[in-house]
């Protein structure tokens, strides 16, 4: 049988039945300000990195709540912690810890 | 019937509610603040959902506040509230005392003061104004331009300011400001159809039957674009337009956008008047300071006591339409308490 250059693609669903949701929960744990984020794009239209490079801190909570730890690993070390975010974050939440839980959080989950 | 009825706002809920008490026969004296009656109502120009003139419901009330068996008592305040058998004793500041069988607090609510927001630059830059600014001057009638009499290219509607916003300390939503930013988007585009308008918004609230239309009206017909993406600051440019940040979260990406006028929908707050009657009543207040009532299904109008009711807008954010419905069910509640009592 001759190579036809063919594969099966890998589907692109989110399936939320098989999503690896401990870093969500140990995040959300530490920090329940978290919970009530409603995605406004406050932090991102502040954000002293995102405003030079790619880098989107509203997404993390996107990238977190999909389970998405491969992208979320690559943006988080963006951040430049300067907490521009959780000052004008009308939910209050402490943007700034909840980047430090996800650092913490990626180790520990990756080790275990 | 021979009963007595103290309603302290002569709003539209303080008007509406004694109107329909007077012509059920009770005396009802109404105490406002200020000099003349119809509150807020006075400072807008259209109304939600179909564009009428706010003036038509000011005459309906000025008729209705005319109601025999009304008193109206302007420039007055409420100085001491006592409890005696029959009901209560309010004094004025005039000194003159009302006895009253039963008592409608109806103090309606304030603005939000948007400098309390001070990212937005209201009172700091020139060209930035709130919605309830915008309805004056579109109630005066004056050329909407710049401050330094340039007609706008580009105007930024900024939704939720002063509302859900933790912090500024009002977390609840204040309910008539999307409607009525795009209510004046569509205004604005009527008046100068060559300016660009946006919208920033972070959800649309367009609850019912006609505010979807409103929305639809303002896609279809007034070429109102809306981004989402909540603004985190304002600064002005050296020629006094404005520079606007915001995310425009459905690109993924930070936003700049110069405009030549901001307008801040500011959202309701319970007025100093709501807070100092419900303290001087001894009535509870709800968590985000308005009047708390007992139950939100069964009791709208009652308090936290007995014989003390509650009308419009100084129990939560309502439109003129609500208002309007909540004060005749309050007319209704304080009739059935005094058959009762």
């Amino acid at each position: 049988m001759g190579k036809f250059g063919f594969s099966v693609m890998e589907t692109r669903t989110v399936n939320f039945g098989e999503l690896d949701n401990r870093l969500l929960g140990y995040v959300l744990e530490n920090e329940a300000s978290f919970l009530t984020c409603i995605s406004c794009g406050g932090c991102t239209a502040t954000c002293s990195a995102g405003n030079l490079i790619d880098f989107n801190v509203r997404k993390i909570n996107l990238f977190l709540r999909r389970c998405d730890i491969e992208s979320l690993a690559r943006e988080i070390d963006k951040c430049m912690l300067c907490g521009k975010c959780t000052l004008v974050c009308p939910r209050d939440i402490n943007i700034r810890n909840v980047v430090m839980l996800i650092k913490k959080g990626i180790v520990k989950f990756r080790n275990e | 019937m021979g009963k007595s009825i103290v309603t302290i706002g002569g709003g539209i809920a303080g008007i509406e509610a004694s109107g329909i008490l007077a012509e059920l026969g009770y005396a009802v004296s109404v105490i406002e603040k200020e000099p003349d009656f119809g509150g807020k109502l006075k400072n807008w120009d259209h109304l939600f959902p179909n564009m009428r003139k706010a003036e038509e419901i000011e005459d309906y009330l000025s008729r209705k506040g005319k109601t025999p068996g009304i008193t109206l008592f302007p420039n007055t305040t409420i100085a001491s509230f006592e409890n005696i058998k029959s009901g209560f004793v309010l004094k004025s500041n005039h000194g003159v005392s009302y006895s009253a069988h039963a008592v409608i607090v109806a103090t309606g609510f304030e603005v939000f003061s948007a400098e309390r927001k001070e990212e937005y630059g209201y009172k700091i830059y020139d060209n930035v104004i709130t919605s309830a600014d915008l309805e004056k001057r579109l109630k005066s009638g004056t050329p909407l331009t710049t401050l330094a009499g340039k007609t706008p290219q580009r105007i930024a509607f900024i939704h939720c300011v002063g509302s859900r916003d933790a912090k500024v300390g009002n977390t609840y939503c204040s309910k008539v400001c999307c409607v009525t930013g795009v209510k004046q988007a569509i205004e604005v585009n009527k008046l100068l159809p060559a300016t660009q308008i946006f919208n920033f918004y972070m959800d649309l609230r367009m609850h019912g039957l006609e505010h979807e239309e409103i929305y639809k009206t303002a896609q279809e017909k007034h070429n109102i674009q809306f981004i989402r993406g909540r603004l985190s600051e304002v600064s002005e440019n050296i020629d006094h337009s404005l520079l606007i940040k915001a995310e425009d979260t459905l690109s993924g990406r930070p936003l700049k956008m110069n405009v030549d006028l901001v307008v801040l929908l500011v959202g309701m707050e319970p007025g100093v008047g709501t807070t100092a009657i419900g303290k001087a009543c001894n009535i509870e207040f709800n968590q985000y300071g308005y009047l708390k009532i007992p139950d939100v299904h069964l009791a709208g109008n009652l308090t936290s006591r007995k014989g003390i009711f509650v009308a419009g807008s100084c129990s939560c954010p309502m439109s003129v339409k609500d208002t309007i419905e909540h004060a005749r069910s309050a007319a209704f509640e304080v009739h059935r308490y005094l058959i009762e009592n």
